[in-house]
């Protein structure tokens, strides 16, 4: 059904977007990816050129907030995304289509552009009582990420249910809840974690998909080191008061009111890894620790048993509080993520128990993630 | 009789089926059907009260924080924590300009195309659009180049073959009857609404970091430090100017786009203002005050009844008298009775007995959904932007009865239109405007609080659970986008004893109760008309006329099955 002469390019030219316009949007996708200039030309050359990929975007156990976070994109614009840069066929929150006429989509994607398309996960998916806890069109969750990750060209996991079973997955996942994965083993996944996905970094994803026609370098959890790959905590700006010893010690005190550190209230950034601060929220406005609350470390494995109670002070840590011992955990981190080496027994170390402590989550069938062998 | 099945519902939030029966052209029969489940309620049992928003929010990401709002109130109310007014003011923005971006993305981004056939917009002349659009409208972006632009964008990606979201509509179906310039102007909005929404709200970025899931709620207040002085505090006189800026450019977009686009939309469709009616009955609980929580008074949203359509007559709200059916839901009740139970002695132990998958029929005989059915005094209620219009017009509150009746004046219709389709929409409009107009009264007062050095905006007399007692339990009432909201919540050694959300879209879209009577959604659609029953768009009008949201109404209850006292109310 499509004319072979229809790119982005001719699209993008038919709509009134200049040369110009397009360079400066592929240098910011550039930016938020930290790759050189020297790819611009090629990143260029690859969205004019591209017949608009198929893009489906599946929603299981999900709250859609990855869905409204998407439309919050606003580098790209979230009607260039859906539009122009892709071809959005599938997306129960926002397309035309309804019922039949929807399954008939998901069909026609899955056999016609097989091997060829991308698929965005929103949600976890479920395995007890045989997968009747989420069923669309008459079909359970699983079948269909089954059909649709396996016939895709790649799959992107977007937000903590749809990574790793998020809060759904919870003590005492009541619904045997699984990211995806784990629910459809052996798929290309990369996994866009975070409560909800940070859409300046699933865009940037999807462009360089578009480029090179490959994902970017991710981390043990397929997980783009552009965006994972560094702690919180040493990228924040209130970090100057945590090396001074200035923390917030009551909500409201005057430590509150000038922005100081607050560790004390159970800020979660020192362990955790998210670009969050750099590229925040909401075209840049603002991000959790900006409006006065600690980092609940959203985009952390398993964070909702492991990460709570959010207002616990992390546990005592050798060093914390002193300069040096918290910059060479920084340090070290983003050296190893940066050598594509896992930090588990690092960070193990300062989070050894998990929430309950004595009501792990049930592991799942396969290797799931349980706690102290992650994060 | 042909049964006819929409499953996905789309263009909603989460997970719905619609079965119904076609006889001689009209539906005589429908059932709603939520087909996901994930059990929030049973995780949230044994965590800290006080992080209960965090999770409790997750239950929606579309009407974000209307579930953390009402979990601290739960809370607040529980352990009898009384915030201050900046913290109220704060809440009080936050959820307006949910309700004015949630309302504005509903009707265009989720509803529009039950109405509008984007690709009759490529047959519209630019220049009578541009016509149109000037005499409706202040709006700037009204000239014949500017439609000329949209219908080439709308056009290229209709050229290309790759139609992209609206790959699978209904387009061509008889029942889209606007002229093509009509079309062409909403498909403009759409996009414009689009780009819009995103920017307005980034208020919630200023005050929660992000959006969706806004981070900045305490048990107790608000984590938004204020100070005059301090450019590192979180609401400052910079960023109220800010903040001044979008809820002026809120006022503006509803004034400029949704008000005359509904306006204009409305009356091409008058068959709808008597389709779609439903039961007839509205319950609102009320909201938006800077007072007491549980004086209904002060709200701008008043608490309140109306039954069968009588708005002569306004009932108080008695919640001992809610209670939730299970006899049509995937649940039981370990005494084996499908009745009713207050949700404070509420429990639920899922279980699953529908058919196997991939299925073509639910049971509707039996058990056929995971949402259970909320009865108020026995009987299946209304609730959302429609209830509250028509609680508060009953009520005789003067914002609300001007808004309504300069609306019904403008199309020349009686007050028993609202019970219908079109008056759901028109509702939700409605009460944008009032929203949309309250918000800079709510920066004001914060701006003059933050200048005359009053910036108390947590009460740490509670937050060291030490100083709680042994066992508490307090409820959290809302009025969310899609209507009334109650959180419940039983606090025990420090810890969730019990947790309890009844949800908009349980009233709405809940099943059968052991009775048998329909549930809202199931009593609007009788009698509709629909032309081709392999493309029930007719269906698709009333439904979303509701603005679905079915993650946040289906959820669980787990308690352990006995009495205690239920909380207070007003």
């Amino acid at each position: 059904m499509l004319a072979p002469d229809t790119t982005l390019g001719t699209a993008l030219t038919k709509r009134g977007v200049t040369r110009r316009q397009l360079v400066k949007f592929c240098s910011a996708m550039l930016g938020t990816l930290a790759m050189p200039d020297r790819y611009l030309a090629q990143t260029v050359a690859a969205i004019t050129k591209a017949r608009k990929p198929v893009l489906v975007w599946l929603q299981f156990q999900d709250c859609t907030g990855c869905s409204e976070s998407m439309l919050r994109s606003s580098h790209p614009d979230v009607a260039d995304v859906v539009l122009d840069l892709l071809s959005w066929e599938y997306h129960e929150v926002v397309m035309a289509g309804a019922g039949d006429a929807a399954n008939k989509v998901l069909d026609r994607v899955a056999k016609e552009e097989k091997g060829k398309y991308i698929v965005v996960v929103e949600g976890a998916i479920p395995t007890a009582e045989n997968g009747m806890y989420c069923t669309i069109g008459g079909r359970t969750a699983l079948d269909i990420a089954t059909q649709m990750c396996t016939n895709a060209a790649a799959t992107v996991a977007v937000g903590a249910c749809a990574f790793d079973g998020g809060l759904v997955r919870a003590n005492p996942n009541p619904t045997g809840a699984l990211g995806v994965h784990e629910a459809v083993p052996g798929i290309k996944v990369i996994n866009m974690s975070g409560c909800p996905h940070n859409p300046v970094n699933t865009a940037a994803v999807l462009v360089h998909y578009l480029t090179f026609h490959d994902l970017p370098d991710l981390d043990q959890y397929n997980r783009p080191l552009f965006a994972y790959g560094r702690i919180i905590h040493d990228q924040c700006e209130r970090r100057a008061h945590f090396d001074a010893g200035r923390f917030v010690t009551e909500w409201g005190d005057d430590g509150h009111k000038k922005g100081w550190c607050l560790y004390k209230m159970g800020c979660k950034g020192p362990q955790a890894s998210f670009n969050c601060p750099i590229v925040q929220w909401n075209d840049h406005t603002s991000w959790p620790i900006r409006a006065g609350h600690g980092c609940i470390a959203c985009a952390s494995p398993r964070f909702w048993d492991h990460m709570s109670p959010f207002y616990d002070r992390l546990p005592s840590v050798p060093g914390f509080g002193v300069e040096t011992s918290a910059g060479q955990i920084g340090v070290g981190l983003v050296g190893a993520a940066v050598a594509g080496v896992t930090v588990h027994g690092l960070v193990r170390t300062i989070w050894p128990v998990p929430y309950p402590a004595n009501a792990i989550t049930p592991a799942a069938p396969d290797a799931a993630p349980t706690a102290g062998k992650e994060n | 009789m042909a049964r006819i099945v929409v499953d996905p519902v789309s263009r909603i939030e989460g997970h719905l089926r619609i079965e119904a029966n076609l006889e001689g052209g009209k539906l005589n029969d429908a059932w709603s059907s939520g087909t996901m489940f994930r059990g929030i309620e049973m995780i949230l049992k044994g965590r800290d009260p006080r992080e209960a928003w965090i999770w409790a929010q997750r239950i929606c990401g579309v009407c974000t924080m209307v579930h953390a709002i009402a979990s601290v109130r739960a809370v607040e109310d529980a352990l009898k924590i009384d915030v201050p007014e900046n913290a109220k003011l704060v809440r009080n923005l936050i959820a307006g300009a949910q309700m004015v971006q949630d309302h504005v993305v509903h009707f265009y981004h989720l509803h529009a195309l039950d109405w509008v056939d984007v690709a009759a917009a490529l047959k519209a002349d630019p220049a009578k659009t541009s016509s149109l659009a000037q005499s409706i409208s202040n709006c700037e972006k009204s000239s014949t180049t500017y439609f000329k632009g949209v219908q080439a964008r709308v056009k290229a990606v209709v050229d290309s073959g790759q139609l992209s979201l609206f790959a699978s509509g209904y387009w061509g179906h008889p029942a889209y009857t606007l002229p093509p310039e009509v079309n062409l102007m909403a498909v403009a909005h759409y996009l414009e609404a689009l780009a819009w929404q995103k920017d307005f709200i980034r208020i919630h970025a200023v005050l929660g970091g992000k959006n969706p899931h806004p981070q900045s709620f305490l048990v107790g207040g608000m984590s938004t430090a204020m100070d005059p002085d301090e450019p590192a505090a979180v609401i400052t006189p910079e960023r109220i100017i800010f903040m001044r800026d979008l809820v002026r450019g809120a006022l503006k977009f509803v004034n400029d786009y949704y008000i005359p686009d509904v306006l204009a939309i409305a009356p091409l469709y008058k068959d709808w203002f008597t389709r779609g009616e439903g039961l007839g009955n509205f319950l609102a609980y009320g909201d938006y005050s800077l007072g007491d929580q549980s004086d209904p008074k002060t709200f701008l949203f008043p608490r309140g009844i109306v039954m069968g359509r009588d708005i002569s007559q306004v009932f108080p709200v008695d919640p001992h008298k809610i209670t939730e059916s299970v006899a049509h839901s995937w649940y039981e009740y370990s005494d084996g009775s499908a009745e009713g139970r207050h949700p404070a002695i509420g429990e639920t132990i899922p279980k699953y007995s529908g058919p196997k998958a991939p299925f073509d029929h639910l049971d509707v005989d039996a058990k056929y959904s995971w949402l259970k059915a909320p009865r108020y005094d026995g009987k299946p209620m209304e609730v959302g932007p429609l209830a509250r219009m028509v609680v508060g017009y009953a009520s005789g509150k003067k914002e609300i009865k001007d808004s309504i009746d300069g609306v019904l004046k403008a199309l020349n219709a009686p007050p028993t239109v609202l019970f219908s389709t079109l008056g759901r929409i028109a509702a939700r409009a409605l009460e944008s405007q009032l929203m949309a107009k309250q918000l800079e009264g709510w920066v004001n007062q914060l701006d003059d609080n933050l200048s005359h050095g009053k910036t108390a905006i947590f009460n740490p007399v509670r937050w060291d659970p030490s100083s709680w007692p042994n066992s508490a339990a307090g409820v959290g009432w809302h009025e969310a986008p899609r209507g009334a909201l109650g959180h419940w919540v039983e606090i025990e050694g420090k810890t969730i004893k019990n947790y309890q959300a009844v949800v908009p879209t349980t009233w709405n879209a809940g099943p059968r109760d052991s009775k048998g009577q329909r549930g809202a959604y199931e009593a609007a659609l009788l009698g509709t008309p629909v032309a081709d029953p392999n493309r029930p768009l007719e269906i698709l009008r009333t439904i979303h006329s509701f603005d679905p949201c079915i993650a946040c109404a289906v959820h669980v209850i787990d308690a352990q099955g006995r009495e205690y006292t239920i909380p207070r109310i007003s």
